[in-house]
């Protein structure tokens, strides 16, 4: 039996939720402390700054947006929408003058992942954030 | 900045437990379900690394 097509939920007031959103990108978990959950929000807080901490201490490579064939712009440009989604944490290492190039090697290869998950992360937190403030969850 | 070294264990099993804890909260509505769903998440990356670490072993013969 066919499922049933869930009704489209409209979209939230911009100011209800933009704040949240905004502030759960610059600072991992500052979405959900602004809703008042601060549980929550310290261990996303401590979970992604942790991983992108990991991520610096391994000598990871944070990613540059580059043309090329079909992967070289997939991995390039989405590993540098990752590592931008970290917010503050990326924004603060790019400023203080980390430039890791890119070199063989395990651990800094496991760093390199660890920087743009830790974005991923926060992109999910962001997002829990946004459902929050749009009263979709609680 | 101090420099980490870890083997392959130790650095996929860091990543795990970040994930794990970052999945269980974004993903479910209530602490219980949020601490379970961490926990599966973070025994399903362990045995996932466990298991291909063994597939890549026997791979190689």
């Amino acid at each position: 039996m066919a499922k049933e097509k869930e009704p489209k939920q409209p979209m939230p007031p911009f100011g209800a939720w933009a704040p949240a959103v905004a502030l759960g990108w610059l600072i991992p978990g500052g979405g959900h402390f602004l809703l008042k959950r601060t549980g929550r929000g310290m261990l996303l807080l401590v979970s992604v700054t942790s991983m992108f901490l990991c991520g610096l201490m391994m000598r990871g490579a944070m990613f540059q947006p580059q043309t090329g064939d079909l992967l070289t712009t997939l991995i390039n440009t989405g590993g540098f929408i990752g590592d931008i989604c970290s917010g503050i944490l990326y924004l603060l290492s790019v400023w203080l003058g980390y430039n890791q190039p890119d070199v063989a090697g395990h651990v800094h290869d496991y760093g390199t992942k660890f920087l743009v998950t830790a974005g991923l992360l926060n992109l999910l937190a962001v997002v829990d954030a946004f459902e929050i403030a749009a009263g979709r969850k609680d | 900045m101090p420099n980490m070294t870890l083997s392959h264990f130790e650095a996929a099993i860091l990543f795990s437990l970040f994930t794990a804890v970052v999945l269980g909260i974004v993903t479910k509505r209530s602490d219980r379900e949020r601490l379970q769903y961490g926990i599966y998440t973070f025994v399903c990356f362990v045995v996932a690394l466990v298991g291909i670490g063994w597939l890549m072993y026997f791979g190689h013969g």
